[in-house]
């Protein structure tokens, strides 16, 4: 039995006052494709801030490949194989989009001051390596980001560009678990199409496991092989796409309860 | 600017530099424990083994050393706050470090020297002292007010919605700027202020203390802006919509404040406060350069960070502690360790503490009080 | 702004009269109080044109040509049929000149009647005898208000003017400017290659260009501007517009001339002239540094003056026999692995408690390093270690077996430092390239998302300290061996900011806007101590430096040879526009790029800004 690749129990964090995630449990297995979903405000962005290290959990485990993740810097949680993207897209926008998948690298090379000086072989060998994959992880979105753009500055991309650029950005860092906050948002349906169908393929031909914040509902049924609903921070319900639709606490949560016919 | 969640404090892990920190931290606790210790031992016996090593020579301080000591830390420290009330301000408010403040305080102080020069040399100053005092204030508020209010229509507006760092370079080019402006204005040479009149500066006693009259003119008159101030922040309408500017700018424009002006309220407010605070330095150590600024300024910093950045009474109480540890610390810490010409080291002393507060509490003693945006 | 009235100008009626007395006003106060503050009669002793101008005038009757320019410029609205220029912007021009002369024939009158010696220090008899041009008040109030009101409206006209008037009338200016100012280094080299007819000619006995030479080269240089139109904006923008592998190749022919140059001019100067030059070197070196840590990794280090001094003083104590505690009498080559050596650990333990602050404190507390640091050389405490406040002093130079090194033959020590300079210059070009730079230009983007992306920050940001100190120890080590000793004084925080000031003017993060910046600020007005090629501006080139940085911060803060980089990050937004008016296609979604849909919003540098929810 393949041990669990994320292992969360009894997540817990508090804002001042407000519990924004109560005991949450959670898991994903290696090749799984999970999707959150929740109305605003569940603590779905919080979750992923508490997996990639950015906030501290008040309460609960997070194991990764067996091992506790909790309080580790995010530097080293994406080293150790976690990788994100943000809700709002945040590019370093006055880098090329090639150096800013190339500087998502850092964590799996190593040169430092002496090889860059020395223009050493091994400091080379490096960047020609940085370089290649980099332009492999961009030609994943077939010629978007590639050829002459690959030298223009992120801010100058369009929309959809910047959200492909984010995720490409996060698979540089060569993880094993891709957190996606909500990657389609803001696409028109030609895009959203395009990109579900590029989620799989990171399954299928890359090998990620991945965790994806959607409210697109086409997206979590085209592409997730499990649906977990939260509500104020806590899960309400868990399952295929279809279980989870009928499930008539997950239509109140999103749509409440219906009101009773005044007479 | 990072959202609400990414803003709180990250998780990390203790890497070698806390562990550094830590070490740091540990050692000026045992440096301090073991000077004051040192200190209360040579108090009762000067001849200790520990003062013979460290600190040959050494008498224990007399009581009214120490109260003098206080009191001049005191006198001190209420100048720095006075000025730390400027630097707190404007962070408060616009989320960077003014540091052509010190200048507006020196601006104050140079005023009042011209003018206090020209009432000695026709003799209003001996006669009608306390007119000529009461009008050497007023200018000082004046122009150094002025000066503040340009410094923020010229140098500070165009750049409100810069990253913080390029409004901080800019008022370095205005410090260096007014500096050298009035080198050029009025020459090298150190101004002094004229005598203060026998009845004002002589010692008296005040509950055991024995104190200078100019040090409790220093006292009083702080404490008076203080509560002035106060009142201004807390009980006028000017003063809660500065408050509300320091809280969240844009909230504050869609309640109808007009933010602009009240920026311009807090610089000059802050300048006013400055421009009291160089009079008083000006009777004090009765002389004044253009470089007078500079450190006092950088103290007075120090001490509204002490007291927690945006937090006005934090300002005055930060101000006041770091006068008396400028004050006290040579001779209770350093000089029982066996440290030489500790009076030299006055400034090394606050720096260290500036150092010290910006490493391991930046928030201050009483908390700082900024706007989300500014905060981290 | 009252919204009834707010309008577009659209006729010249609509000037308003306020602005033009606005402009005045500050015209007028700007003279009265450069007057004050003592420059015109100071700088009188230079000559631009032998008897006819100097340069106390130059200064003086530019700020009404200025203050036109400036006061005839309307807001020119975004995508609104610009206004053109007339004759009541020449008339607003004239007007503001006529204000600033009036205000100086006050002045003038003021210093006939009043004595203010007691305080302003330049209230004097000089001035006003500056002032009336030696020929009496009447003529002087008559000359001021006549002379600047036309120069005002020479200013103002600039904007109306075809380009081609402007553009040779400004070269010929500048030119003969460049000419007169650089008199004491061109004359040095004219000399040198055994020209000195031509420099006599060129130049005046008692300073100055001569009337002919002036009228001669004036010609000259307004014809070659004409001639040359186009050309030089053309080969500028072809040098821009040159990408990869093109592009290196022309920085790198560029780059060697100047090099060429740097190692050849030397020999053709005189003593004065290299000794100037070992100045800008060595803080061309600091500047590099410093550009490193601020420009490379955006970490604003006020206490930058502290790895000077660890450099100087290591030096000191392990070359001089003087040395109060410990004088092993090391040979400099060997003392240069101790500097590093210690300077590497100075920047890791200043650099560590820093690196997680926010970027305003991190200024100051650098501040405060630099200052406890200098505070200890200073102090009695450590004295017997460091001499206190009378320093360590008869420091070796260097000696390299076919040369020395030393204080009394300043070209060695330009080329010691010109040695360091490439030292440095290649570190700053090899990093930025690297794993590291990209890395530092992250953290500078956005530290959080960079930490998120597996970047180790920590790390990146102390290596920006480390490498900014080792280069910051190797010019105080030349300092130390060019003077012969150091003192706390060399020290002291007007070190720092005056290098940030040469690093923001030149161009922050870009090697060639330091070498500029540096030669253009340090040799000309002169360094913290040092005077420049114009020592006249001993006493206000601290003033100069400050209105510099706060007008570069205004308006350019990208410095005077921007790196193409930096211009389109400071200023993004205008970028963007620029490009959505002239209709460029950015970039869209379609496959076939038809130029549909522009969605290109600006990303502020710390993150977006498409509104995230809470969750």
């Amino acid at each position: 039995m393949s041990e669990r690749l994320l292992e969360i129990r009894n997540l817990k964090v508090t804002f001042g006052g407000l519990d924004a995630l109560s005991g949450l449990d959670f898991h994903a297995d290696e090749g799984e494709i999970v999707s959150v979903i929740g109305p605003n405000g569940a603590g779905k962005t919080t979750f992923f801030n508490l997996i990639s290290g950015l906030v501290a959990p008040t309460e609960g485990e997070i194991l990764f490949e067996g091992d506790s993740i909790v309080g580790l810097d995010p530097s080293i949680v994406t080293s150790l194989g976690i990788a994100r993207t943000f809700q709002n897209v945040r590019l370093f926008p006055n880098m090329t989009i090639l150096e800013n998948v190339m500087v998502a690298q850092h964590c799996r090379t190593s040169q430092l001051v002496f090889g860059a000086l020395m223009q050493t072989k091994a400091f080379k060998q490096e960047e020609r390596e940085i370089r290649e994959r980099a332009e492999e992880v961009l030609g994943f979105f077939g010629h978007r980001l590639v050829g002459y753009r690959m030298d223009q500055p992120a801010f100058a991309l369009s929309y959809a560009n910047r959200r492909r650029l984010e995720i490409a950005r996060a698979m540089a860092t060569q993880p094993r678990l891709l957190l996606l906050d909500e990657p389609v948002a803001g696409m028109n349906p030609m895009e959203t199409a395009e990109l579900t169908a590029l989620i799989g393929r990171l399954r299928t031909e890359w090998g990620f496991t991945i965790i994806m914040i959607e409210h697109d509902m086409k997206v979590v049924r085209d592409v997730s092989d499990r649906v977990v609903v939260l509500d104020h921070g806590v899960p309400i319900a868990q399952g295929s796409y279809d279980e989870v639709s009928t499930n008539p606490d997950v239509v109140e949560a999103y749509l409440g309860r219906p009101v009773e016919a005044k007479r | 600017m990072p959202t609400h969640a990414l803003s709180t404090k990250t998780a990390r892990r203790l890497a070698a530099v806390d562990r550094f920190l830590t070490f740091i931290r540990v050692f000026l606790v045992a440096l301090i424990v073991v000077g004051l210790l040192a200190f209360i031992w040579q108090q009762f016996d000067a001849d200790n083994p520990f003062a013979r090593w460290r600190n040959p020579g050494a008498r224990s301080l007399t009581g009214d050393q120490f109260k003098g000591l206080l009191i001049s830390g005191l006198s001190q420290g209420s100048m720095y706050g006075l000025i730390a009330l400027g630097y707190s301000m404007v962070y408060g408010v616009l989320g960077f470090i003014n540091f052509a403040h010190g200048e507006v305080f020196m601006v104050g102080a140079m005023t009042g020297f011209i003018a206090s020069d020209k009432f000695h040399a026709n003799g209003m100053w001996e006669s009608n002292f306390l007119f000529c005092l009461a009008l050497i204030i007023v200018m000082a508020i004046f122009f150094s007010t002025f000066i503040a209010v340009v410094m923020e229509r010229v140098a500070y507006r165009p750049l409100r919605n810069s990253p913080r760092l390029i409004p901080l370079i800019t008022s370095i080019g205005v410090s260096f700027f007014i500096q050298n402006f009035v080198l050029g204005l009025f020459g090298p040479s150190s101004k002094s202020y004229p005598q203060l009149p026998e009845w004002l500066s002589k010692q008296r006693s005040i509950l055991t203390f024995e104190i200078a009259g100019t040090r409790l003119l220093v006292l009083v008159v702080a404490a008076a802006s203080m509560v002035g101030l106060w009142y201004v922040v807390e009980r006028t309408k000017t003063g809660k919509a500065m408050r509300a500017v320091a809280e969240d700018k844009e909230i504050a424009a869609l309640m109808g404040i007009d933010v602009n002006r009240t920026i311009v309220t807090t610089f000059a407010v802050g300048g006013a406060m400055a421009g009291v605070g160089g009079i008083l330095w000006g009777l004090m150590f009765r002389g004044v350069t253009h470089m007078t600024g500079f450190l006092p300024g950088v103290k007075a910093f120090t001490a509204a960070v002490v007291g927690g950045i945006g937090n006005l009474g934090g300002a005055m109480a930060g101000g006041i502690s770091l006068g008396s540890a400028e004050s006290i610390a040579p001779m209770v810490i350093l000089e029982p360790l066996g440290v030489p010409g500790v009076s030299q080291l006055k400034d090394a002393v606050a720096f260290t503490v500036l150092v010290l507060v910006l490493l391991f509490k930046p928030s201050g003693l009483f908390g700082e009080r900024l706007s989300s945006e500014d905060r981290a | 702004m009252n919204l009834r009235t707010a309008s577009l100008p659209a006729s010249p009626v609509d000037q308003d009269w306020r602005h033009v007395a606005r402009w005045g006003l500050i015209c007028g106060l700007v003279l009265v109080g450069l007057c004050l503050v003592g420059m015109p009669v100071e700088l009188d002793r230079r000559t631009i044109i032998e008897r006819y101008l100097s340069l106390g005038y130059v200064f003086v009757l530019i700020v009404p040509i200025i203050m036109g320019y400036v006061s005839a410029t309307l807001v020119r609205l975004e995508g609104v049929e610009n206004r053109r220029q007339g004759a009541f912007d020449l008339v607003t021009g004239f007007v503001v000149g006529l204000i600033g002369g009036g205000l100086l024939s006050l002045l003038m009158v003021a210093l006939d009647s009043w004595n203010l010696r007691d305080p302003l220090v330049n209230w004097s008899p000089k001035l006003l005898r500056f002032l009336t041009y030696e020929n009496g008040m009447g003529f002087g109030a008559m000359a001021w208000l006549s002379t600047c009101a036309v120069l005002g409206l020479i200013g103002a006209s600039l904007h109306v003017v075809p380009a081609l008037v402007r553009r040779s009338v400004s070269f010929t200016v500048l030119g003969l400017l460049f000419l007169s100012i650089l008199e004491g280094a061109i004359d040095d080299l004219l000399e040198g290659f055994g020209l000195e007819s031509l420099a006599d000619w060129v130049y005046a006995k008692k300073g100055g260009l001569t009337l002919t030479s002036t009228i001669v080269v004036g010609l000259v240089i307004g014809v070659v501007s004409l001639v040359t139109r186009g050309r030089v904006k053309a080969a500028t923008t072809r040098y821009r517009d040159m990408e990869g592998a093109e592009r290196q190749k022309a920085s790198m022919l560029l780059f060697v001339v100047v090099a060429a140059l740097c190692v050849v001019l030397p020999i053709f100067l005189g003593k004065i002239m290299n000794e100037l030059l070992a100045n800008v070197g060595i803080f061309l070196l600091l500047a590099l540094g410093l550009n490193i840590v601020v420009g490379l990794a955006g970490l604003l280090d006020l206490g930058y003056v502290a790895f000077f001094a660890v450099g100087g003083y290591t030096t000191a104590v392990l070359t001089s026999p003087n040395s109060p505690w410990f004088a092993p009498e090391l040979h400099f080559g060997v003392t240069l692995v101790f500097v590093v050596l210690l300077a590497a650990l100075t920047g890791l333990l200043i650099g560590a408690p820093v690196i997680r602050m926010r970027g305003d404190y991190l200024a100051i507390v650098t501040l405060g390093f630099g200052e406890i640091i200098r505070l200890l050389f200073m102090s009695d405490w450590l004295g017997p270690y460091f001499g206190g406040a009378q320093g360590i002093t008869n420091i070796p130079g260097v000696d390299l077996g076919f040369a020395t090194v030393k204080g009394t033959d300043p070209r060695s020590v330009f080329y010691l430092v010109l040695v360091f300079c490439a030292i440095a210059i290649y570190t700053s070009w090899r990093l930025q390239a690297s794993r590291l730079g990209r890395a530092w230009m992250a953290i500078r983007e956005d530290e959080q998302v960079a930490e998120a992306m597996g970047i180790n920050t920590v790390n990146a940001k102390l290596m920006a300290f480390v490498v900014g100190a080792v280069l910051a120890s190797f010019s105080g080590a030349v300092l130390a061996a060019k003077v012969g000793s150091v003192f706390p004084t060399s020290f002291m925080i007007l070190v720092s900011i005056i290098i940030l000031v040469v690093v923001i003017v030149g161009g922050m993060g870009n090697i060639a806007g330091v070498m500029v910046g540096s030669f253009v600020l340090i040799g000309v007005l002169g360094g913290p101590k040092q005077p420049g090629l114009l020592q006249e501006f001993q006493n206000f080139k601290l003033l100069i430096y400050g209105i510099l940085l706060v007008f570069m911060m205004l308006k350019r803060p990208e410095g005077l040879v921007p790196s193409a980089r930096r211009t389109r990050e400071l200023h993004q937004e205008e970028f963007l526009q620029d490009a959505w008016l002239k209709g460029d296609k950015l970039d869209s979604d379609d496959e076939d790029d038809s130029g549909a849909e522009f969605s290109a919003a600006p990303v502020s540098v710390s993150g977006g800004d498409e509104g995230g929810e809470e969750e």
